[in-house]
């Protein structure tokens, strides 16, 4: 009998390079251990590497969308096929790209960062990747085979509502393993003020996953039972969208972009060689965008209303609160982190890659985040046009930038190898630049009213020049991504290695060696500050306690 | 690598309850946002002078709906026991009592088959009972997550885990939490209507 040791790393497991046999067996004995792995630096990475993958065809797909809708005599999208087409591009830059994206790196890093052995419920993430992983492949095909929302085949749009219970359901148990971590395997003496920022930020963000994830898949049940039996309640195929479409549209997906924010403070606590000022005020403000849980659970967006100073008092305040509480809200916390970071960066920190990334991904989705804010401001005329799909993908895209900047921070501590820096920092600036080409155009075609999801319009202004942009934008958001991919790989196999803390870190994740081992710690470690590792460095402990 | 003082290993925080809480609260939300489709649509069905929301030929077999009610608080008191015996090292009262609670659960789920036959709702015809067996189908899936966690909790405590209670206490919350959700099943379709 074979026994397959799934704590073998691929570095031992190559060790028999010589013979024919010795290669195959490395290979299959590699593969099978990164598909069952309880270690949790593999689970995040397979979500990572996934997710990444993913974003390539969903790029591709805006731009082929961003492209029909140059001009109206373009139709090289079959007329039937582009509502599932919008769909697609929505539920898998969604679901299938941001969510695992921030989940995965939260679940590589954040039980090295509370000085953990291992991952809550190891076991219930792995199944919660391959949950996620097998619906999105089922998304995928009902799209491809005419399901989806507003698809022809029924068969298929059953299968893309069942499948997408099963995303949902992975998604939820990932970030219940993640969020039960956080709370439960903490090192001694580490209490909930001293978590590191960016485990802080995950908390916030799988818990936010835990509760508003749920409430989109008893949706999808329902509409399930209707569309299989009756038809008679939800609209059939083609009322499926404007069911689910709260998931996939502001401010529900502001929360999704949570763990942005703890990797802006983490990068730059970093980068600054100090104590983070206000630390607690960061704590606060991440809370704050996390609010946006509330949207995905009340299934509501919040507006306000034409002509609202002619309204009573009464009736004003009625729309006021609940557009403060699920537009602002969110807006204020990112407010208060940017004014955290800026305080911090104001002590001339060093310029690292992954803080430039962080701080340029933040910085997109507050501008979503205000793009939502004058978007749902009934007196703006906005509503129906392509205005809320621009803060969309600032939200969207500025995560995914933020993302590959917590890659390139906590890649050597994964693969033992880094990304140089030189070499990483263009892309950062390459993805800015793709981001907003691909988003700020929509904002001002929204206000010329181009009609959201529609490639029929009136082309009387110069919305040519601005779905041409946004095309661009997404192209050049694919070539980013490639070639942050390519870098990675080839940085992460032969690049220069890391040392145990090649950051001059704070946090626990750079006590263990690079790469950290299964087991991440050889001892459990005692902390006596948020700043556990600056302890151990006191001629630079003069900053903010 | 740094030196940092190596600690005693740390205490368990509760992983299982912790975890089967988080559980819990996504199970609220999923069946708190089922429930608010049905009242909402109940609403706007019954704001329509006339209007039926639920078929006035299918009649709600009440005794059935009741008993699974009170089949819930009898569960919610063995779960309790077992959590007191496992504390105590009762094994064999511990393993009565989730011998019981899973009798009780079988029988849950039997009342809401018998409800189904008595119904006798055809599930294509309306918006009542699309909503109806959604929710109804969706309650008994996390019935039977229940039976199999009953099931582990008593693989585990008898197969020589004794010592393991954490994990009987997580059991314990589960079905709160299922008799919570039974009681807002029951209010808003069963009583409500």
């Amino acid at each position: 009998m074979t026994t397959i040791d799934p704590h073998v790393a691929g570095a031992g497991a190559t060790a028999v390079t010589g013979e024919r046999t010795g290669d195959r067996r490395g290979v299959l004995t590699s593969v099978a251990d990164w598909i069952t792995s309880t270690d949790h630096k593999k689970i995040g990475r397979l979500f990572v590497g996934t997710s990444l993958l993913v974003l390539l065809a969903v790029a591709a797909i805006g731009a082929l969308l961003g492209a029909e809708r140059i001009d109206a005599t373009s139709d090289f999208i079959d007329a039937g096929a582009l509502p599932q087409l919008f769909s697609a591009y929505r539920v898998l830059l969604t679901f299938g790209v941001v969510v695992p994206l921030g989940l995965g790196l939260a679940i590589s890093v954040v039980p090295l960062q509370l000085g953990a052995r291992s991952l809550a419920f190891p076991r219930l993430a792995l199944a919660g990747f391959w949950g996620w992983l097998v619906g999105a492949v089922l998304v995928i095909v009902s799209f491809v085979a005419n399901g989806g929302p507003g698809g022809g085949d029924s068969n298929m749009v059953d299968l893309f509502l069942a499948a997408h219970v099963l995303v949902i359901v992975g998604l939820v148990a990932a970030a219940g393993a993640l969020a039960t971590s956080i709370l439960t395997t903490r090192a001694p003496g580490m209490n909930m003020r001293r978590v590191p920022l960016f485990s802080w930020s995950a908390l916030v963000y799988a818990i936010g996953l835990v509760l508003a994830l749920p409430v989109l898949a008893g949706t999808l049940v329902l509409l399930y039972v209707d569309h299989h039996y009756a038809r008679t309640t939800f609209g059939g195929n083609t009322g499926l969208g404007g069911w689910l479409g709260y998931a996939f549209t502001q401010p529900a997906t502001v929360l999704y972009a949570v763990p942005v924010f703890g990797l802006l403070l983490e990068t730059v606590a970093t980068a600054t060689r100090k104590r983070l000022p206000l630390r607690g005020i960061g704590l606060v403000g991440i809370g704050l965008v996390g609010t946006a849980f509330l949207a995905g659970v009340a299934q509501v967006d919040a507006s306000l209303p034409q002509n609202l100073l002619d309204m009573s008092f009464t009736n004003a305040v009625q729309d006021i609160v609940p557009y403060l509480l699920l537009n602002g809200l969110p807006l204020l916390g990112a407010v208060v982190v940017l004014l955290v970071f800026l305080l911090a960066a104001a002590g001339r920190p060093r310029v690292l890659a992954p803080m430039v990334f962080s701080f340029f991904g933040a910085g997109m989705v507050l501008v979503g985040l205000l793009g939502n804010a004058v978007y749902h401001v009934g007196d703006a005329q906005l509503a129906g046009t392509v205005f809320e799909e621009g803060a969309w993908i600032y939200v969207c895209y500025g995560t995914v930038l933020a993302v590959m900047g917590g890659v390139a921070y906590w890649g050597p501590k994964l693969w033992g190898r880094v990304i140089p820096d030189l070499k990483v920092l263009p892309l950062a600036l390459l993805g800015v630049f793709a981001t907003i080409l691909a988003s700020l155009p929509y904002y001002v075609a929204g206000f010329a009213d181009q009609p959201a999801n529609a490639t029929q319009f009136d082309y009387s202004g110069p919305q040519n020049l601005w779905n041409i942009l946004a095309t661009v934008g997404h192209g050049l958001m694919l070539v980013t991504v490639l070639a942050f991919i390519g870098l990675a790989v080839t940085s992460f196999r032969k690049g220069e290695f890391a040392g145990d803390d090649p950051w001059d870190g704070q946090t626990l994740e750079w006590a263990t060696s690079s790469p950290a081992p299964f087991a991440n710690f050889a001892e459990v470690h005692t902390v006596a500050s948020a700043e556990p590792l600056l302890d151990l460095k006191p001629s630079r402990t003069e900053g903010i306690a | 690598m740094h030196a940092l003082p190596a600690a005693p290993p740390p205490a368990p925080r509760r992983q299982l309850m912790v975890g089967t809480s988080l559980a819990c609260a996504a199970g609220a939300t999923l069946m708190g946002g089922m429930f608010a489709l049905y009242l909402r649509f109940r609403e706007a069905t019954l704001a329509v002078p006339e209007s039926e929301w639920k078929p006035a030929a299918s009649k709600v077999p009440e005794v059935a709906t009741n008993i699974m009610l009170i089949s819930f608080a009898v569960i919610f008191v063995m779960v309790q026991w077992s959590v007191y015996a496992a504390r105590r090292g009762h094994k064999s009262y511990v393993a009565l009592s989730l011998g019981l609670t899973a009798l009780f659960s079988v029988a849950i789920i039997n009342g809401q088959v018998f409800t189904y036959t008595q119904m006798r709702l055809p599930i294509r015809t309306g918006t009542y009972e699309t909503m109806f067996y959604a929710i109804t189908g969706t309650f008994i899936a996390l019935m039977i997550i229940g039976m199999i966690f009953t099931l582990v909790v008593a693989f585990r405590h008898l197969g020589g885990r004794s010592g393991d209670r954490e994990i009987v206490t997580a059991h314990a919350i589960y079905w709160y939490f299922m008799g919570a959700v039974y009681t807002a099943l029951w209010l808003f379709i069963y009583v409500a209507k």
